[in-house]
């Protein structure tokens, strides 16, 4: 081994191990999840009075978000199905294929995407256009006489 | 494969050759250790440019939630506060380096003809160096940030034109808001950077045109290569500081105080380390001719500098010759430690409230609540009461208190209550918040007990305590940062020695009140 190849050879170990020991905490810190406390809570959004079985309803409602370092309410959206006297079905309000925001269509009785031209039945199963999957839901329950929902249980799972 | 990727580059681009024609440059064959310095300072930046990256990721350049979201680096994201304490004392080493690289040139004399210029870059690059340390400190806004940065302001307002430099920096009048807060993170991520990078560049060219100077007698001898034997220096210079980085990292923990509050008339600002010997040669300078101590003394300094390779003109260069050169850097290095060690000698020790934790339920809520919690726990009221549970009694967590219930109402129906015992129990079920309820399930019991001798001995007819109390005597929050637990412990047995003056009665409780008040005392935070 020469004398240059020598010092070439641990000029490039050297420079490796600290471009790898400044890479590694900078990996860690893009990729790793944020630590949060995790919230599991039920939200009450809607009245059973306002819900007819089989008609889907828009429900504006508030929730508290962790937004990065911040505690945000906000105000959000899901589509709620009555499916009989005592269940609820709670649909996230973004179409499964690029996350538009869809709405009902009373005379065709189908959720409709106005991006791509998804549709979904009732029960969330997609009838037509490019979405990969059903719509996705929220935990829903009922107490007495509200509608509460949980986690979105695509997040969940 | 490798090959004939390096030479399609090489081809289409001569970055193969350029690199090459880069390393080959030809230095002294003096050349040593004595030069690493320069590659040292450049890596340092270059880090910094990376570690302010990956910060910026999570951070918001405005007043408030700088803090929070800083916080929300330092205690929710991982390796978060590596990133942050790396850029920190990437910081304070870099202006070492820079330091220590100014230090050998000056000492060598290689700012002689024809290298002023390149001295002068280096100048300005010090002063670069500078203005990041002082834009980037006011950008974690607690209130270190804010008193430090506020001192720096009026400072700078004493110079000819400050009101004007004041108002470019967006802290006209002195007063830092959202506007300086802007103009500091615009001027650290976009201006000082690119200013850095390309003084960094012109400053390199210089030495590449001029040739790293040679020392005496040198100027004959065959040259050397700069790679590789130069670039292992280098190289092995760059580590060693990285490994100094790594163990500040890991061992000396990066404060971030409470966020910045204006109304804090109890904070002590004190700069950096770097600026500490300024802070210090001001308070020599009073009244008028504080000018003199702030501005015209750090210009004369600049200037001196600046003008250096043109005062000095002669032509020794051996370093054994250059007598003044040695003596007035040890004078200065002399001065400066003088100033930094009296600054952190005569300035009060300021033990910061931490920031980044969050305090406990029980710490937040008034004595004789948590005094409260203390007789139900002691005076076996939760055998019937129980917590989350309505049977034999009524749950006191939830329980509706009937009007005609009070203090008086309580030591007679249980005749072994005393009158601080029944009213901090009134005291607790009157105002049941999240915190208090809380507190009920988790205030470690030393605390509750101190808490229930603070009642008894009616410490809040003369101190205030988390906003409850009269104000004769001083305000019990955060008073770990002002005494410890001897100083304490004392004053409770003769107040009259310790603050020469008080009003204080002497109290003498038994060892385990005295330890339980004390530990109770000492955890409430400011």
């Amino acid at each position: 081994m020469t004398r240059r190849s020598f010092y070439t050879t641990l000029i490039n170990l050297i420079g490796g191990l600290i471009a790898t020991a400044a890479a590694i905490p900078a990996a860690i810190y893009l990729i790793g999840k944020p630590k949060r406390p995790i919230t599991r809570d039920w939200i009450e959004v809607a009245d059973l009075t306002q819900l007819q079985i089989g008609e889907p309803a828009e429900i504006v409602y508030n929730r508290e978000r962790l937004d990065g370092w911040r505690k945000i309410d906000e105000k959000t959206t899901t589509w709620l199905v009555r499916t009989n006297e005592d269940s609820v079905v709670a649909y996230d309000p973004a179409c499964t294929h690029l996350g538009c925001a869809y709405h009902w269509d009373t005379t065709a009785k189908l959720f409709e995407c106005p991006c791509h031209g998804s549709s979904f039945a009732l029960d969330g199963k997609v009838t037509a256009g490019p979405a990969p999957r059903a719509l996705d839901r929220y935990a829903a329950k009922i107490e007495g006489q509200k509608v509460l929902i949980g986690p979105n249980q695509k997040e969940s799972a | 494969m490798f090959r004939a990727a390096l030479s399609w580059i090489e081809d289409r681009t001569g970055l193969v050759s350029a690199i090459r024609h880069f390393l080959d440059e030809d230095i002294p064959a003096s050349a040593g250790w004595h030069q690493v310095l320069g590659s040292v300072a450049v890596f340092a930046f270059l880090l910094q440019v990376f570690t302010g990256f990956l910060l910026a990721l999570n951070y918001a350049p405005t007043p408030g939630e700088a803090w929070d979201s800083l916080r929300y680096i330092v205690t929710q994201v991982t390796a978060g506060s590596i990133m942050r304490a790396m850029h920190h004392w990437g910081a304070s080493l870099m202006i070492v380096v820079v330091g220590l690289h100014m230090a050998q040139t000056f000492l060598w004399g290689t700012y002689k003809k024809p290298r002023e210029a390149t001295w002068i870059a280096g100048v300005v690059l010090l002063l670069l160096t500078l203005a990041f340390g002082l834009s980037g400190y006011l950008l974690t806004w607690d209130n270190r940030a804010y008193w430090g940065t506020m001192v720096t302001t009026r400072i700078m307002s004493l110079a000819p034109g400050g009101s004007f430099l004041l108002r470019v920096l967006g802290a006209e009048g002195g007063s830092i808001g959202r506007v300086a807060f802007a103009r500091f993170y615009s001027a650290h991520v976009t201006l000082l950077p690119l200013a850095m990078l390309g003084l960094i560049v012109l400053h390199v060219f210089l030495v590449r045109k001029h040739g790293v100077a040679p020392a005496p007698g040198d100027e004959l001898l065959p040259k050397k290569k700069f790679f590789p034997e130069q670039v292992f220096k280098d190289t092995i210079a760059i580590f060693a500081w990285c490994v100094v980085l790594a163990l500040m990292v890991a061992l000396v923990k990066v404060p971030l105080g409470r966020l910045a509050d204006p109304t804090d008339t109890s904070y002590v600002p004190r700069p950096e380390w770097y600026f500490l010997f300024l802070f210090q040669a001001l308070k020599v300078f009073q009244g008028p001719l504080e000018v003199v101590g702030a501005v015209v003394l750090p210009g004369l300094a600049v200037a001196f500098l600046v003008v250096l390779p043109f005062i000095d003109r002669g032509t020794a260069v051996r370093i054994r010759q250059r007598t003044a050169a040695i003596c007035s850097t040890c004078a200065a290095a002399l001065l400066w430690t003088g100033l930094t060690a009296t600054a952190v000698a005569t300035t009060p020790r300021q033990i910061e409230e931490d920031g980044a934790t969050e305090a406990q339920s029980w710490q937040k809520i008034p004595a004789a609540q948590l005094a409260g919690i203390d007789v139900l726990r002691h005076q076996n009221c939760g055998n019937c009461h129980t917590p989350g549970r309505s049977t034999a009694a009524p749950d006191l967590t939830t329980a509706i208190i009937p009007k005609d219930r009070d203090a008086a109402w309580l030591m007679d129906h249980f005749k072994n209550l005393s009158s601080p015992q029944a009213k901090a129990v009134m005291a607790l079920v009157g105002n049941r918040t999240a915190d208090v309820l809380d507190a009920w399930r988790t205030a470690p019991d030393d605390v509750t007990r101190g808490a229930m001798v603070f009642q008894a001995n009616g410490c809040s007819d003369c101190h205030a305590l988390n906003g409850v109390g009269a104000k004769v005597g001083p305000t019990l929050n955060g008073l770990r940062l002002r005494h410890d637990r001897k100083w304490v412990e004392a004053h409770f047995a003769d107040p009259d020695k310790l603050s020469p003056g008080s009003e204080m009665p002497p109290y003498v409780f038994n060892a385990q009140d005295l330890n339980n008040i004390t530990t109770y005392l000492l955890s409430i935070p400011k």
